[in-house]
């Protein structure tokens, strides 16, 4: 028997398979289904902040268009108890998955004014999340804005989260900053419990026809895991922290990879959204055979062994890694 | 002094300024302690909107605090130095009738006017809407003729018949005003030919349908369309100018114009313009439409609902009248006769048109016969047939007048009914579905010339969005706020189970092109027609500036698949019943879960929401599958 437990942010889990926030974790059923799955953890689907006001605003607006305004009909909305848009729906949703289910649930947050990040956090860890995770979704748009800004906008919203909650707090950001490691230090030296490497930028596409620019949403493929993968290797066991890996996961090739580059945890949402909560089954049994076919006894042992940790300068290993790979791709062509 | 709505914008209540207003009447009235009166205020803040959520709460308390902030001290002076005025309620080239009576009932005189003034007949002038230039919105639409391909879309969109079209010959431009605009027609063989499109600013509502249907996009800058929202004040004036010319361009001649295609549609003359109701209302534009169709020879039963408020609410109508002064006879009657109302009035109509054919007969040597035989055997289908017609009804006249004693004289008073009339029962689904049923099924059965047009909101709209058989499934209404648990009617399948009634299924923001034909079909079958015409609503709780897309997903998830049958294909050995809509190709919950009536369940009832949903779904599978059947089936 390989033992496949490992720890995330401090806590305890059966072994290193988590759902990464996704569309299955809307409802409870679907949190149930994951859990049946097979997830260690489950990390439930961001709460907007923006989208929450917006939605208030639109849903008080749109009640009350008219009303008043005309003696015949005083308003053109039946009022209904329970009827609320606000946070109320995610935390019942927070309240009851904990209830329901004995794996760690994990809240996501998406803020979009400095209060807000605070004050959900708050709320989320009142209504029972083992940890929270900071999806700081944010595109850099304006031109005014410095590196140096963006970077500090991620610090102090770690900063003023991991203040007020007591629960561990992880961070999942993209790769996008000019020095990602020294990102990585610097969050973990503001407490980040956890990174969670990489959020996944969903690049729109353009409407030819229509001239409209219209989201794009596709699932990842595991040749995404590359960047990821990187990175991992160059962090591991130089942050306090621990690694989540997200993206590409698809078959227990990219778990294992994963864990040999030093991740603590293993994310995975397209594979189950192609192939159901079941999925992580497989993954697990694709792990545990992978390990045990090499003699590993556990995947604390395997966990970093192919990591950068043993480089002393892992930018010349990268340096040496680009030289081979284009090389390789010449050594490719047939020779005239 | 407070700026409420730009105050109400900011804390992110809307439009709303009752918080805030309230916030300025304790804080200078000196009623309580001002503090006390804020405390007290917040205090009611949190019982009355803690149901509503923190969020709503938290958007209140801001407005308290920013509302004390903005609050401004403003010194009496001691004389009037303004030297704005307000304009006069109406034009002065207004009809004598609008400025001594409508006019004044709109300045909230109507008291001190005498019984004297009003006409004696019961009849009541139409075309009054215009005189009002409510000027409601401080955005309207500006066209760039550059960019325009002059499809008609707005024109045919607008709720309010703000949007124009003419085309007319390029010397006329000689007399354009400094900042008129135009265009090449877009037709090949008429270099000459230019095409203006003329937005009645000051009738505007603001609703921004003109600029959502839009598909010209400006080739530098693909966010710009051919037509945007601006601010008003910049365009007023130069408007105003422009508007004045248009005016005095001819309508184009109705029989010059396609009336197959919305492209030409845009060159009717509308006859039912800036109604009152609701900025981007989802019921006016079919009304307007068949106003630019038959207006001219239209006589309308409308049912009690919101057709019948913005229809005729005094002191003005939106139903108008062309310049040779005809225009649609408008009348309302209750929610529970309507269509026996309408059917009265086409029984009115085929006796008039009896004892008109009798005396013309029997006066033909006076006459002339050979104008009688033409009047008598007058084809009157086309545009052109109808023209002739109505100019031998005016030689007929002509002649009559020139003659005295009793029997001319009473073909002279039923004449007009030579030129065939197009009688319209109109009403929402409040009447058509539930109060009227039975009657609009009887008229329905009478096999009588007659076109019901139900503009259907899914709810009584006009008294505040109770639910009707009409009502959808899952959907919350009053008197459903669980959620409707029953299907609605498929009042067109009941209709077509009579086999010699035209019926339609019609979403103008779907396929305008095919509520045209449908239209146009109805109003040509000699037997009773029914158009059940998909209106998006304040009631449904959308932003009504999507109530073209919300049409669309309606139709694309086969929620309301557009449908004709019509009797007459069957004389060619036809199937009677044509599907106008492809199979779903997206989801009912897609469509639905953008309006609050069905979202509003959702979040209060998770579970039985989506119970009723699932439900719906099924109900909309189910219903596609008959459809596809009858479609499929031979003639
Ligand atoms: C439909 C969908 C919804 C998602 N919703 C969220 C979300 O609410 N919050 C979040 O942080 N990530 C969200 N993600 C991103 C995933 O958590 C994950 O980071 C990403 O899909 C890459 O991982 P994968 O390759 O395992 O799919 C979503 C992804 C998908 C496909
Ligand atoms: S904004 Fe609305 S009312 Fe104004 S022109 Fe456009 S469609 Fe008509
Ligand atoms: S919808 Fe656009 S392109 Fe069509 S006529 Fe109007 S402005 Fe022109
Ligand atoms: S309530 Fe609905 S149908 Fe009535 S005027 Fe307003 S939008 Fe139109």
């Amino acid at each position: 028997m390989v033992d496949l437990s490992t720890r995330y942010m401090g806590l305890p889990l059966e072994h290193p398979l988590v759902a990464s926030a996704g569309p299955l974790t809307k409802e409870l059923d679907g949190i149930k289904r994951l859990e049946d799955g097979g997830a260690a953890a489950i990390v439930m689907f961001s709460l907007f902040e923006e989208q929450i006001r917006h939605e208030a605003a639109a849903a008080e607006h749109l009640s009350e268009v008219g009303s008043e305004s005309f003696a015949e009909s005083l308003s053109y909305f039946p009022s209904i108890g329970g009827f609320q848009v606000g946070p109320e729906r995610y935390l019942e949703l927070v309240r009851r998955a904990r209830e329901s289910v004995g794996v760690p649930i994990i809240a996501s947050l998406n803020g979009s004014s400095d209060d807000g990040w605070v004050e959900y956090a708050r709320l989320l860890c009142q209504a029972g999340a083992a940890a929270i995770e900071l999806n700081v979704y944010f595109v850099p748009a304006d031109p005014s804005l410095t590196g140096a800004n963006v970077e500090q906008r991620y610090l102090d919203i770690l900063g003023a989260v991991r203040s007020e909650v007591p629960v561990p707090v992880a961070i999942k950001l993209g790769p996008f900053f000019s020095s990602f490691a020294n990102m990585a230090k610097r969050l973990d030296d503001a407490g980040a419990d956890g990174l969670v490497l990489f959020n996944r930028f969903y690049q729109p596409d353009f409407d030819l026809e229509r001239r409209e620019v219209v989201p794009a949403l596709e699932l990842s493929t595991p040749r995404e895991a590359r960047l990821p993968l990187l990175w991992l290797g160059v962090l591991h066991g130089q942050l306090r922290a621990s690694l989540a890996a997200s993206t590409g996961v698809e078959s227990p090739v990219e778990v294992v990879k994963y864990l040999l580059a030093g991740a603590d945890v293993v994310m995975t949402t397209s594979s189950l959204l192609r192939h159901g909560a079941g999925h992580l089954a497989e993954l697990r049994a694709g792990l545990e055979t992978w390990l045990s076919a090499h003699d590993y006894a556990s995947v604390a042992q395997a966990r970093g062994s192919m990591s950068h940790r043993k480089v002393s300068d892992p930018t010349a290993f990268e340096r040496g890694n680009y030289v081979r790979a284009l090389e390789s791709y010449d050594s490719r062509r047939p020779s005239r | 002094m407070i700026d409420a709505g730009e105050v109400a914008r900011r804390a992110g209540l809307g439009g709303r300024t009752n918080t805030i207003m309230q916030t300025c009447f304790f804080a200078i009235s000196g009623v309580l302690p001002r503090e006390a009166a804020l405390a007290k205020i917040r205090g009611a803040i949190e019982k009355s909107y803690a149901v509503k959520g923190r969020e709503v709460v938290r958007k209140n308390f801001e407005a308290v605090d920013l509302t004390l902030s903005s609050l401004a001290r403003v010194p009496v002076p001691e004389a009037v130095t303004s030297r704005r005025y307000r304009l006069p309620l109406v034009g002065d080239h207004a009809p004598p009738f609008v400025r001594e009576v409508t006019a004044r009932m709109m300045a909230g005189r109507g008291d001190e006017l005498p019984v004297s003034a009003f006409p004696v007949d019961g009849t009541y002038p139409s075309g009054t809407a215009r005189w009002e230039k409510r000027g409601i919105s401080r955005v309207v639409p500006v066209w760039e003729p550059d960019v325009c391909i002059q499809c008609g879309n707005c024109s045919l969109v607008c709720p309010h018949a703000v949007i124009r079209a003419k085309f007319y010959p390029d010397k006329r431009l000689e007399g354009a005003p400094a900042p008129w605009k135009s265009a090449p027609i877009d037709a090949r063989g008429f270099p000459e030919i230019r095409y203006s499109l003329q937005v009645y600013v000051d009738d505007c509502t603001g609703c921004a349908l003109c600029v959502e249907v839009c598909p010209a996009r400006d080739k530098q800058d693909s966010s710009r369309r051919a037509i945007n929202m601006a601010a008003k004040d910049p365009v007023v004036a130069a408007e105003r100018e422009n508007i004045q010319f248009f005016e005095s361009l001819p309508w184009n001649d109705r029989s010059r114009v396609d009336f197959s295609t919305v492209r030409g549609a845009q060159f009717l003359e509308p006859l039912f313009e800036f109604s009152g109701a609701c900025a981007g209302c989802g019921e006016t534009p079919y009304l307007k439409l068949a106003s630019q169709l038959f207006g001219d020879r239209m006589v309308t039963a409308n049912a009690t609902g919101c057709s019948s408020i913005y229809g005729g609410n005094l002191p003005t109508t939106p139903w108008a009248k062309n310049a040779a002064g005809r225009g649609p006879a408008w009348s309302n009657s209750l929610f529970e006769d309507n269509a026996e109302f309408g059917l009265g009035l086409r029984l009115a109509a085929d006796a008039h048109l009896e004892q008109a054919r009798g005396l013309a007969l029997e006066l033909q040597d006076l006459i002339g016969r050979e104008l009688v035989a033409e009047i008598l055997g007058a084809k009157q289908r086309l545009e052109s047939e109808l023209r002739a017609q109505r100019a031998r009804v005016d030689e007929l006249k002509k002649r009559l007048t020139a003659r005295a004693g009793p029997r001319p004289l009473a073909l002279l008073s039923v004449a007009d009914h030579l030129v065939r009339r197009s009688v319209w029962i109109v009403g929402g689904d409040g009447w058509a579905y539930d109060i009227g049923a039975g009657g609009l099924d009887h008229v329905l059965a009478s096999g009588r010339d007659v076109n019901v047009l139900v503009l259907d909101t899914e709810v009584y709209s006009n008294t505040g969005g109770q639910a009707s058989k009409a009502t959808p499934l899952a959907a919350v209404a009053k008197f459903s706020a669980g959620g409707k648990s029953t299907g609605k009617k498929d009042l067109a399948l009941q209709a077509i189970s009579y086999g010699d009634v035209y019926v339609a299924r019609v979403a103008f923001g779907a396929n305008p092109q095919q509520t045209l034909l449908a239209l146009r079909e109805a109003e040509a079958y000699p037997g009773p027609s029914l158009v059940i015409a998909y209106s998006h609503c304040i009631a449904h709780g959308i932003n009504m500036q999507h109530g073209l897309s919300q049409q669309s997903l309606a139709v694309s998830s086969g929620y309301w698949p557009l449908l004709r049958y019509n009797p007459a294909a069957r004389a060619s050995g036809e199937n009677p019943f044509s599907l106008d809509s492809g199979a779903p190709r997206t989801r009912f919950r897609e469509y639905a879960y953008n309006e609050l009536r069905y979202r509003m369940l959702q979040q209060a009832s998770p579970t039985h929401a989506e119970e009723l949903m699932k439900r719906a779904e099924e109900a909309v599978t189910r219903r596609w599958a008959t459809y596809a059947e009858m479609a499929g089936r031979g003639g």
